[in-house]
């Protein structure tokens, strides 16, 4: 490239795809909590207009209850299995299930979470249950900030609705992740997306 | 020098006036598991302008139907042939999608109960549709300029004033505000005159700018593809959208490049780069030689298809590498839609990006696309 000025935070689209793969490696690796499940790769295809190769990071299926280890709620969730419906019901209430999504933005040139929250039921938690599960910094923020920090949008590859962070300050937040590093666009574009994880 | 510039502003200006004037007649029917009167209350009848959004009419449409709802809470969504609306779509970009045929009036459905929140996101009326607006302004001015400063430094009282100017189809109130905004237009150069570009251009006003500083030029664009059977004779016999997975829906901006030896890029041009699967190889690989290639000679060639054209296509498309035949097969492009204006392909792209595009500097495009049936 040469001679190349401030890096902007953004992120081309090669360089995502190669810090997705990077992303999904060091997660294997580091084995942040045997309970959690690990991110995975899913190409993108509508299924019947043959668009060009592409895809999203996606980390599903994760548990977040109050107080409660991934093994308990698999323990609760055997209760379920075996009909024990009346005491599944009052508990269940508590375990959330989530799914993230990362997905690229071709307008803001940076990665943008997507999520949503269901019940174990499979009934969609609604923004206001997904709130209650915020920490209460993030439950300030989002009710001073109402429609720029999560926000209802389309699913760029799902057309269904989902929960994103707004992606118009990611770039900002990465030049100050990693601008201190020095690192060639190369280096920079395997950390982004491991440094996004952490920097949350 | 003066004349044609002005010329082409009084264009550009009678173009943003019908943009802002059209509207699509529509017949709103109530639903029948909402009607709790008899008779049923008849349809109603209003315009709904291209450029706005379907929840802004539901104060009038409700105030037709008051005394036939059921008691209780409305959550307000519309229907046409079974499919569910998005109501964050331009009316007239939902219209030039969905109806094939034009249909006038357009008939559609609303429903005041069980919302489909696995297909639409939530809609809490004008406030959804205001912020859903502003969301996508702040990203076509991230996408042109580079950031969004100039609309999250704007004032509450011209976010306000904006706001109204689009709910009311105000254009003068609206040009008083955006132009403000410094986005645009984008210049024939593949330019786009910012803020910062044109302290610039007065700092050394005899000085072109250097093409290797200059930033490309990106364009903020929305397409909805609609798959429809490629044996197709008549555009109006598609089968309607039952699902909106039979649609792609593509937001990525068309990024300028300046190519040496061609004066501007034409729409088809621009097509060709943002839906490379959807156009034939031979034109594809026209489109990155000298001359503007005719990509939809192909579809036109479809359209009337005798088997003998056909089949010396099918001879042409042999030559290709087996990879790109498999993909022109697939798939053609049958039809392209702007603003309800079915566009010569041939017309200089950034004319419809300043001239054809919504309020929140976004252009809309319907593609139909013929898909063999797998």
């Amino acid at each position: 490239m040469g001679g190349s000025p401030v890096w902007d935070g953004t992120l081309s689209l090669d360089s995502f795809n190669t810090s997705a793969a990077a992303l999904v490696k060091r997660w294997k690796e580091i084995e942040v909590d045997d309970s959690l499940p690990e991110w995975t790769w899913k190409p993108c295809s509508k299924s019947r207009v043959p668009l060009e190769v592409g895809g999203y990071l996606a980390l599903e299926r994760v548990y977040s209850s109050c107080g409660r280890s991934q093994e308990q709620i698999e323990e609760m969730e055997k209760f379920d299995d075996a009909g024990d419906v009346a005491w599944v019901e009052s508990s269940s209430d508590n375990v959330h299930v989530y799914d993230f999504h990362v997905v690229y933005s071709f307008s803001y040139k940076v990665p943008v979470l997507y999520f949503r929250g269901y019940h174990t039921s499979g009934q969609l938690l609604t923004l206001d249950e997904v709130k209650e599960g915020l920490p209460s910094h993030s439950q300030k923020v989002l009710s001073e900030s109402k429609w720029t920090f999560i926000t209802q949008e389309e699913h760029p590859h799902l057309s269904k609705p989902w929960l994103t962070l707004h992606p118009c300050a990611t770039s900002d937040w990465m030049k100050l992740l990693l601008e201190e590093t020095k690192a060639t666009d190369k280096e920079r574009s395997l950390q982004y997306l491991p440094a996004c994880m952490y920097g949350d | 020098m003066a004349a044609p510039h002005d010329e082409a502003a009084a264009w550009s200006e009678e173009a943003a006036r019908r943009v802002w004037a059209g509207a699509v007649p529509l017949q709103v029917h109530l639903h029948d598991a909402d009607v709790t009167a008899l008779p049923p209350p008849p349809a109603f009848l209003t315009l709904g302008p291209r450029i706005g959004y379907l929840p802004l009419l539901i104060p009038v449409i409700k105030a037709h139907f008051s005394n036939a709802l059921p008691p209780g809470v409305d959550t307000v969504w519309f229907e046409y042939k079974g499919l569910p609306l998005k109501w964050y779509v331009p009316i007239g970009a939902l219209f030039d999608l969905l109806c094939a045929d034009p249909e006038r009036p357009w008939n559609l459905i609303v429903h005041f109960r069980g919302y489909p929140s696995e297909i639409l996101s939530p809609c809490e009326g004008e406030d959804s549709v205001k912020w859903s607006y502003m969301n996508s302004l702040k990203e076509a001015t991230f996408i042109i300029t580079g950031n969004s400063k100039s609309v999250m430094n704007m004032s509450h009282a011209d976010q306000v004033a904006l706001w109204e100017s689009v709910m009311k189809g105000n254009l003068d109130g609206y040009k008083s505000i955006s132009t403000r905004l410094k986005i645009g237009p984008f210049e024939d150069d593949g330019l786009v005159r910012t803020a910062s570009a044109e302290r610039k251009r007065q700092q050394n006003s005899d000085e072109p700018e250097s093409p290797g500083s200059s930033k490309p030029c990106r364009v903020p664009v929305r397409l909805y593809v609609r798959n429809v059977q490629e044996d197709l004779e008549y555009i109006e016999d598609a089968v309607p959208v039952s699902d909106w997975e039979g649609v792609s829906y593509i937001n990525r901006p068309f990024e300028i490049r300046k190519v040496e030896g061609r004066s501007y890029i034409t729409l088809e041009h621009a097509l060709q780069t943002l839906l490379p699967e959807f156009f034939s190889s031979k034109a594809a690989s026209r489109a990155d030689g000298s001359h503007p290639a005719g990509a939809l000679d192909s579809a036109a060639d479809s359209s009337d298809a005798t088997n003998s054209s056909r089949s010396s296509k099918e001879a042409e498309q042999a030559l290709a590498s087996p990879r790109e035949v498999g993909a022109a097969k697939k798939t053609k492009v049958k039809l392209v839609r702007v603003q309800g204006i079915e566009l010569d392909m041939d017309i200089p792209f950034l004319w419809v990006a300043n001239n054809l595009k919504n309020p929140e500097y976004y252009l809309h495009i319907c593609v139909y696309v013929g898909t063999r049936k797998q």
